[in-house]
This record gives structure tokens, C-alpha cells and sequence, in this order.
């Protein structure tokens, strides 16, 4: 049966991988490429890599990077991060990303979902959105979290995965940060309404929230973390030692 | 020299990568005369079933590759490379195969459990046949070991040829091979570690 997939989350701005990295025996926990390394040969499911640069000599820097980490590690690699068009979608496919994951690129044109879909494949478009609750009810934010669009998060996901997102992470904007558990109610509203594969992201901030997450939403295939697990508070071996133990499919 | 087979179907980049990582000689080419001269073909492929065929037909590489494979040289067909292998598939239509290994490719809509989503994407474990000795390709997994896994479509009617299978809410084909024809339909270039072992095993036949 297929596995639960941990996905460790990189922000890579001009060229390092930001938010501070503790690892033991990591000469240079910043870089890209050693950190991916370091992620792949230690049970990492596949890896995201966030370009949160603004300039185009980040971006360039950027593509230059992920050329690097897609020649030497052999795991699924999805990129995302200042993605608006099909020229975008190239750009990162062309350097060795499997998939492409579009957040704000989609809210301004909703038909970037469908034309790559269309062009490249259902499984490689990766709807990532920033879900908030606003007077109870859960709605789409854009530009990393900063401005509420207005529209109706659930029924976002929805046209999403209807349109060709062959995957949706879920970002809680209201569990973010916190490390108290991901937003079940949140992602068991999304589950409800999609049949392609739901990533949890936001809150997860040890081993047991990993735990209550497949067991109480057997729907959700995949967790994403970043902090947790840069700064070595979990480590990806421990945790799926764990999730076996629980009786949760894991690839060990 | 290995070579990698280019058809103008998707991005080669990381197999002739993963390739590199294990110290294999390979080209990517879509050159009858280096695929005539070449030790060893990959045929990759990604997408739909009958844009593929199509390309490998209008390439002309479609029968350059039966020709080579009937003299004897090994082939290693990848996702919709290994789906390609077969005599016909009903993705969205019906289409010729490449009839290098008997069975036809259909959608696994309909076989898995409704609750099961499709495509099937992640890693799912391998299942050797108990009545045949493991392919020499596997020589280095165990069984169970996990595999990538990325597809909506499967190959069927193909008992006598798998080699190996994976469960996903019913029992797929997860590899084939006849003679020295081998199909994975999973992504061993993805597979980390005992992906890699695949394509070391298959330069190593």
C-alpha cells in the first residue's frame, strides 16, 4: 500500500536556505544543495524548494541551484515561489523539478492551473494555498499570507483539483508557526471535497502531531515541515520509526 | 555507452543524472546511428500514451528500437517508456504498442477501489512473483522495498512477462520484462537509494 510521505520544506533566498539550520555535522547548514543531501539520504520522501527571492538575480541564482540539487539528489523535487506563468512552469522543469507548486500565480490568473495541467500533466501542478479563518470562515490569502483575497478557500481547492491540480498543500495560516499540531478541521474540509492527494502543512511541531494527523484524517497523505526539522528538533528517521510503530505505511 | 532515447517527450534530466551518479556512460539521443551503435537503450517517456507513440513513430526511432531489440540488446523502458512496451493501450482511445512484451496498458479507474485517488502518486512497495526467480535488474531489493510511483494507467493480461507488482487497493503491474526487454513502471531515477540499484543492475546485465 502506498506510503505517508514527510516532506521537508527549503526557503531559499539569494542562494541559502533561510531560517537558521542546526544540524550536528553540517559544515554548511545554509546551503541548498548540502541540506538536500542531507535530507535525501535521511528518509526524506521528496523535497519542496521555496524561491522566496524578489530580484532576478535571486531567481537566477536560484535556477542555478536547483540545477545543482535536481544532479544529485534522486527523490522527487517540487519548486515553487514566483510562479505566474507557463514561461515559469519551464523555467524550474527544465532544471530538474518534478512538479511545480503555484500559490499567488493562480489567484491572479486561474487558468495558469489548467494550461499547465494541460501541458505538462495533471501530477506535475501543485496547488499550494494559505488558508485563514475569517469570521469562521476558511478563506483564500495571497502573497504569502499577507492579503485575505476574499474567496472562499474551500471551494477554491475544489475548481483547483477540478481544473488539473494534481495535488493540494494545505498551508493553515492560523496553526503557522504555532508547533501545537497541523489544523485537522481545516484539512478534513478540504479531504471532503478533493480526490487528488492532500499535503498538511502548518503547525506540525513534534512527532506526535505527525501521528494524530494520519490517524485522525486517514485521508491526508503527506506532512510538510520546515523548521522542525532544519533545526533538528525531529529527525525524519525518528519520526517514521514512530509512525511504524503506530502501524502507519512509512518507506524506512 | 547507454543510450538514453529522446523523442522529444519529456525532460531527460534527471535519468541521464541519476546515471551519471552511478558512473554509467550515457547519451541522450535521438540518433538511429548512436541507438544502432550503443551497448544498451532507455526508452523514458512521460504523459500521454498515444502523443509518445506518435512522436516515436514520426521519429522513426520506433522501429530502430525493434529492430536492436530483436538482435538481443537490452532495453530498460521507464514509466510510459515501459507502458509503450507493450502491444496496445487503451488510454483514451485504443494504440499500438511497440509489441516487445505481450499485454495491453488500461486505466486503473475502475480496477482500484473507488475511495482510492487516480493517478496513483508516491511510493508503494515492490511484490516479487513467488513462482519465478527475481529479475536480475532486482538483484540488489528486497522484497517490499519502495518504489516511486506516478501513473493513471497500468498493463494487464500480461501475467506470464511481470516481475514485479505493487498493491494499491488491488494488485498492479509493476514491472515486466521478456527476454531482454524490461519495463518499470515506476521511477527508479526517483527512487533514492534502491532506485538507483535498479539502473546499476541493468548496466551490470
Amino acid at each position: 500500500m502506498i506510503t505517508k510521505r514527510i516532506i521537508p520544506c527549503l526557503d531559499v533566498k539569494d542562494g541559502r536556505v533561510v531560517k537558521g539550520v542546526n544540524f550536528l555535522g553540517l559544515a554548511d547548514v545554509s546551503s541548498p544543495v548540502k541540506l538536500a543531501q542531507f535530507y535525501s539520504e535521511n528518509g526524506a520522501d521528496e523535497l519542496v524548494f521555496y524561491d522566496i527571492t524578489a530580484s532576478s538575480d535571486g531567481r537566477k541564482l536560484f535556477t542555478e541551484i536547483l540545477t545543482e540539487v535536481a544532479s544529485k539528489i534522486f527523490i522527487p523535487l517540487t519548486v515553487g515561489g514566483g510562479i505566474n506563468t507557463l514561461d515559469d512552469f519551464d523555467r524550474v522543469l527544465k532544471c530538474g523539478a518534478d512538479k511545480v507548486s503555484v500559490n499567488s500565480g493562480a489567484i491572479k490568473n486561474p487558468s495558469l492551473i489548467g494550461e499547465a495541467a494541460k501541458k505538462y500533466g495533471d501530477q506535475c501542478v501543485v496547488l499550494s494555498a494559505d488558508i485563514k479563518r475569517v469570521d469562521g470562515k476558511f478563506t483564500l490569502f495571497a502573497k504569502g499570507g499577507r492579503e485575505n483575497t476574499g474567496i472562499d478557500a474551500i471551494e477554491w481547492v475544489k475548481q483547483g483539483a477540478a481544473n488539473g491540480a494534481g495535488e493540494i498543500v494545505v498551508n493553515s495560516i492560523d496553526t503557522d508557526g504555532v508547533k501545537n499540531g497541523f489544523d485537522l478541521e481545516m484539512l478534513e474540509a478540504v479531504c471532503n471535497v478533493v480526490n487528488v492527494p492532500v499535503i498538511a502543512s502548518g503547525g506540525a511541531g513534534g512527532i506526535d502531531h505527525f501521528k494524530t494527523l494520519f490517524k485522525e484524517l486517514p485521508k491526508v497523505d503527506a506532512g510538510l515541515a520546515a523548521s522542525i526539522f532544519h533545526f533538528g528538533e525531529v529527525s525524519i528517521k525518528d519520526l517514521k520509526t514512530e509512525l511504524y510503530k503506530e502501524g502507519i505505511n512509512v518507506r524506512r | 555507452m547507454i543510450a538514453i532515447i529522446d523523442y522529444g517527450v519529456g525532460n531527460l534530466f534527471s535519468l541521464s543524472s541519476s546515471f551519471k551518479s552511478i558512473g554509467a556512460n550515457t547519451v541522450v539521443t535521438g540518433d538511429p546511428e548512436i541507438i544502432r551503435k550503443a551497448e544498451k537503450l532507455i526508452l523514458p517517456g512521460v504523459g500521454a500514451f498515444r502523443d509518445a507513440a506518435e512522436k516515436l513513430r514520426a521519429s522513426g526511432l520506433d522501429k530502430v528500437i525493434i529492430e536492436e531489440t530483436k538482435k538481443g540488446k537490452k532495453l530498460l523502458g521507464i514509466c510510459l517508456g515501459m507502458q509503450m512496451l507493450f502491444e496496445k493501450s487503451y488510454e483514451y482511445g485504443e494504440y499500438e504498442g511497440l509489441g516487445l512484451i505481450p499485454g495491453s496498458v488500461v486505466s486503473m479507474k475502475g480496477v482500484v477501489p473507488e475511495e482510492l485517488k487516480v493517478p496513483h502518486i508516491g511510493w508503494n512497495g515492490l511484490i516479487f512473483p513467488k513462482d519465478k526467480p527475481k529479475s536480475p535488474i532486482f538483484k540488489y531489493l528486497n522484497e517490499g522495498d519502495h518504489m516511486y510511483f506516478v501513473h493513471s494507467f497500468y498493463a494487464t493480461n500480461c501475467q506470464d512477462f511481470v516481475s514485479s507488482s505493487t498493491e494499491y487497493g488491488a494488485i498492479l503491474t509493476a514491472s515486466a520484462e521478456n527476454g531482454n526487454v524490461y519495463g518499470v513502471q515506476f521511477h527508479p531515477e526517483k527512487s533514492g537509494e534502491k532506485g538507483l540499484s535498479i539502473l546499476k543492475a541493468f548496466c551490470e546485465l
